[in-house]
Order: C-alpha cells, then structure tokens, then sequence
C-alpha cells in the first residue's frame, strides 16, 4: 500500500491546506509510512463483524427544551477576525467572472 | 524557557517540611489542603500564593503553563475564605488550585489548543469542567501547555514550545496533557485536568511519576472542550496520590444535558474505593499482548514486581488473552485522524481565531486554506490529511471501516476477559520518558508512545495510571496500567490505592522525592531490606 506525492496534494486540497512544495515532499513519505503501517486493520478477520463508531450505545438523546437567554450580538461579534454592520466580515465567496 | 539544559538535569521538589512554609504548602495533598483550608490551619490565599510563588521559580524551567492567571486565582481563593468566615460548609477540595490543560474552555483566560489558529481566543463560554470546578471552590492557577488539539503524546507539538519533564529537563513530560502532568509532579500545583483520547493523561502521568485517570467514556463532559476525536475525548483528573485523583474525579463527573453523550448515570463510587485501598480476593488479569518485544527492561522489571506485590496483597492472578489489542494501534490511528479530519474543518478563519492571506486579492477559500496552513502544525496537518484519505469514498471500507470493526472486536475482548477478572492490568507505556527531540518528526515512533493505552480508549472503559517505581536502567518514573470494565470506575482506584499504600510503606515516602537536582541522574529509594530481596512483596 502506497500513497503517491500527488494524492497527497490532491488529500491537502480537499483539507483546504495550501501546503508548501517542501511540505508536501515530506508529509507524502510520512503518510505513506504512516498508512503502510496502519493498513495491519486489513489482515484481521473480521467477516460479519458490525462496526463500532462509538463506546457507548446511545440513541435519540432529548433534553427539554428549555430557553436559555443568547449570547447577543456584541459577544458573538468579539473574536471575529472581521466585522462590519454587526455581521462577520468574509472575502468574496464568488468568483469574479 | 530556551535556557540550555544538561541531560539528567531536573526539578527537584521543594524542600521537606519545617523549612519554609511556602514550600510546606506546595508539597501538601489536596486532600490535606483542604482539611487545613477547612480548619482554618491556613487560608486558600495562602495556599495559592505558595503555588503561584513556586511557578514563578520552577515554570521557566518547566514551561508548563501557557497562561498563569495570578490575579483572579487570588480572588478564587479570597472568595473560598470569605465563604469560610461567614460559616458556609466548604466542598471537598475548596481552596486546592488547580493546573487546567487548555483545550478547556474558560471565559477569563485565553483558550489555544496551543495551536496558532486560536490565537489568544477568549471563549464566550465555560466548559462544563471549568464551570464544575469553579462551584467546587477549586482555584484555577491557569491554562497549561499542550501538544496542538492535543495530538501527541510529548507536548512537541505545541506552537509554543514544549514542556520539560521535572525528572529529567532534557526529556518529554509526555502529551498531550504534558503541561498539566508536569505542573503536578514539579509541584506547581497538586491537582490538574488532562484529556484522554489514546493515552493523552495516562501517557503523561506514567513517565512524570504521578497518578492519571481517563474515566469512562460520557462519565465526564466533552462540553467545552475544543474537540479533537469526539466518540474518544474524555476528560479526567492528574494528582499525586489515588484519592487526590478520585476526589477531582468526583468533582467533575456526572450527567451534563450540554452533552449528549455523557452518561445519565450516578458516579461510580471513586472516593471510597481509594479509601477502601484492598484488593483482597480480587481477581486480576495480566494481558500478555501488552508486554514483551519492545517493553524496556525496567518497565517491565517493575511490572513484575508491581504484579508480585498485588498477589501478596491478597489479589488472584491470572493470564487473560486479549488477541486483538495488537491492532488497537493501527485501528485507533484511522479512527483518530477521521474524526479529527471532520471536527476540525471548523477552523475556516471567518468568525473567530486566526485568518491568514485577507488581502482583498483572495476568495474566501483561498483565506480558509491559507489561514489553515498558517495556523495548524505538522502533526495537525498529517492527521487532518490521514483522515480526509481514510474517509474516501474507494478507501472508506478497507480504513475506516475496517478500523470500526477492529473497535469491536477490541471492545469483545474486554467484555471476555472481565467475565474472567474484576480488572486488568499492564505496563501504561513501553518505555520511560524520552528525549525531546527524539521523535519529533518520526510520527509512527510517537504513535508508539500510547501501545498500551488505546484500546481502552477504543471501548471507553475506565483506566489509571499509577507511578510503581524507577526503572534501574535511567532512574526514570514506570506506570502501571489498572484497566476497568465501564462504569466500574471504582475499582481502578481500589486497586491503586492498595499499591500506592504498600509502595509508599516500602519506599519509606513519596516516590517524587526521588528526584534529585540540579545535576545527576535521580536515584530509586527503596530501603535497603527491598532491594536486596529483589522485590520485596512480603514487605507491605
């Protein structure tokens, strides 16, 4: 099993990581170690084995709904990198043409 | 925090009893903080006040803290004494300060991950532990240093540095709750808070020499702490005794409805199982596949010793297989990074933290990948892309779920194995505290570090570190393992409670007096009669 440097380029975009040249060069040999090492999961049988995404088996947990006063505008707004008419201030989301 | 620093070079603990008062202060229990907090022996300003004086000498040094927060400590502990003096019945660890790894969210402290991409991010929220512990009356002394959304297992990879081992300064305190477990053990304070997803309190409070517990899995909130692999995350209490760790135990568990996973259950009963300390007629279970081939010879020498002692304390011992632990590593190093791969796609640089390449010529998805390659570390980076690969449609059913069906076969040999044995036990890691530098940029090497651990993480029961001794080969602290099925939370701490009694008997004191400074590798205690006699389990 082996990862080659352009999936690797291709895992960074689908990250949203704008890696580096040399980033990429040393990050494809790491996760190619890394996933030889960690593809052992294929050589246990586990025919009919049901998958476990959690330890603790839980189903439709409810709480009641009960209204708790919001943060306001003005805490929300105070981390933001960027504000402007008591909104979050992003880059342009749409291309230019 | 750059100084230079000669190998075997370490922090000693503060002078004995009867120098000075200070140093007195910082070398008490929480247990008995609070006893004297209580009696009026001392007030909980004092006690901080020796705590803070204490990071103000040894935290150059052990860079365990991010962010010391000196003055609403003193206010903290100034409120526990007003309460005392107008007759309120205090809790049981009023006044303790505490060291808070900070991945926890607080609204009057920075909260980072230690990650660039939080910056000095002020949460408008307390996590559900923070708020827990403020009730308590605990004292928070600040946020302590961490690997980055605490992936690893040596606090390298934080983006402030790393912290140093009270041990040994040249070493790793272990991660990712490093900061914290190095504040315990270099007596910074008596008490902290780690997170535990593959071995992240056990890890470190094994080669720092103190106790750690990851709690079962829900028994404690993920409510406000920054996630980082959300069916793993537990938080859970650093101390330097059993019961100091079961009464923080107590403090923060419990159902929290923020959580939907967090278990609607009562707490199981922690406190007196460290008092009961017995372990009489126990049946104990010794995993053989975490140990052998790639076990240090000293760990193992003082797993031994640490499984001899429980049989002369009255405990049955017996082999109990668990075939599939050997592939708890490779399963938890999919499921790990996939789910960090998804929580961690929050940090888009639009609403909070960092945001890198807003120069008015970037979309909003160019910023998003330029923030997130300025703000995220190596081992962020690696993990994020391990689990995007993993999670691909065409990969999906030979990574992810086949490491999903590994977990069940893990979580199968633990339910086999405790219709066997009330609990089981193991060296908590293959070896002592390493080099910094050792395996800063060897990722499987790392990996390694947390063989012993994981696969508790991977079926959420309860498990403990326990300091049993010095390995002879570097003088370095070994942890032994206690495993427990889920929500017999207590029974690790009964266990541990009776080892602890009869190393301490035997070792004539704590074991964190073993460390000797400013120079010299620190040498193991044990009183003559237990050396010669090789183990000396007749002794307690």
């Amino acid at each position: 099993m082996s990862i080659a440097r352009a999936e690797v380029a291709h895992l960074a975009r689908l990250s949203r990581l704008a890696l580096t040249d040399e980033e990429l060069d040393h990050f494809a040999v790491q996760l190619d170690q890394i996933i030889s090492a960690v593809a052992r999961v294929q050589e246990v049988a586990a025919e009919g084995i049901p998958p476990t995404s959690h330890a603790v088996p839980l189903a439709n947990v409810f709480r009641d709904d009960v209204v708790i006063p919001p943060l306001g505008a003005d805490k929300v707004l105070d981390q933001a990198p960027a504000v402007e008419d008591q909104r979050f201030r992003v880059p342009r989301i749409l291309a230019e043409d | 925090m750059d100084d230079e620093t000669r190998p075997g070079e370490a922090m000693p603990a503060p002078d004995r009893a009867g120098r000075d008062r200070a140093s007195e202060l910082t070398r008490m229990t929480a247990a008995e903080l609070a006893a004297a907090i209580a009696g009026g022996q001392v007030s909980a300003l004092e006690v901080t006040d020796a705590h803070l004086g204490r990071i103000d000498a040894a935290d150059g040094q052990l860079h365990a803290f991010l962010h010391v927060a000196a003055d609403s400590a003193r206010a903290a502990a100034r409120a526990v004494d007003e309460r005392r003096a107008a007759g309120d019945v205090l809790g049981p660890l009023a006044g303790v300060p505490l060291a808070l790894k900070d991945v926890f969210t607080t609204t009057d402290m920075p909260t980072t991950c230690a990650s660039r991409i939080l910056g000095r991010w002020r949460p408008p929220y307390d996590a559900t532990v923070t708020r827990r512990l403020r009730q308590a009356g605990v004292v928070l002394l600040g946020k302590t240093n961490m690997d980055e959304f605490a992936m690893g297992s040596s606090t390298e990879n934080s983006a402030f540095g790393p912290s140093r081992n009270p041990w040994d300064l040249a070493r790793v305190p272990g991660g990712s709750s490093g900061g914290s477990s190095a504040a315990v053990a270099g007596f910074e304070a008596p008490l902290g808070i780690g997170t535990d997803t593959g071995g992240s309190i056990r890890q470190p409070a094994a080669v720092c020499g103190i106790v750690g517990v990851k709690p079962t899995y829900g028994g404690s909130s993920r409510y406000g702490v920054i996630a980082f692999a959300s069916s793993l995350d537990t938080p859970g209490p650093l101390a330097r005794t059993v019961l100091d760790a079961a009464l923080l135990h107590e403090a923060i568990s419990g159902h929290d409805p923020c959580d939907s996973t967090s278990v609607d259950a009562p707490v199981p009963p922690v406190v007196a199982a460290a008092r009961q300390a017995d372990v009489s007629g126990l049946r104990i279970g010794v995993v053989p596949e975490l140990s052998g081939e790639g076990y240090q010879p000293g760990v193992l020498a003082r797993f031994n010793e640490a499984v001899e002692l429980l049989e002369s304390l009255g405990a049955k011992i017996v082999e109990v297989s668990c075939p599939h632990f050997s592939y708890a590593l490779p399963a938890y190093y999919l499921i790990a990074p996939s789910e960090c791969s998804s929580n961690l796609a929050r940090f888009d640089g639009m609403r909070y933290g960092l945001r890198a390449g807003d120069d008015g010529t970037h979309s909003a998805e160019e910023v998003m990948s330029l923030t997130r390659a300025a703000g995220f570390g190596p081992e962020v980076k690696r993990r994020i892309m391990l689990g995007t690969y993993a999670l691909s449609s065409g990969y999906y059913d030979a990574y992810y779920g086949k490491a999903q069906q590994v977990r069940t076969l893990i979580t199968r040999d633990f339910e086999a194995a405790f219709e066997q044995v009330d609990v089981l036990i193991s060296p908590t890691t293959p070896t002592t505290a390493f080099p910094i530098g050792e395996r800063a940029d060897d990722p499987m090497a790392m990996y390694l570090a947390d063989l012993c651990t994981i696969p508790s993480n991977l079926a959420g029961n309860a498990a403990l570190s326990l300091p049993c001794g010095l390995a002879p080969e570097d003088g370095l602290p070994v942890g032994l393992q206690i495993m427990a099925p889920v929500l017999a939370d207590d029974r690790v701490y009964r266990v541990a409670a009776a080892v602890e009694a009869a190393l301490t008997q035997r070792r004539g004191g704590p074991l964190l007096d073993a460390i000797r400074g400013p120079a010299g590798l620190p040498a193991p205690v044990l009183p003559t009669t237990a050396r010669a006699s090789g183990h000396g389990g007749s002794s307690a």
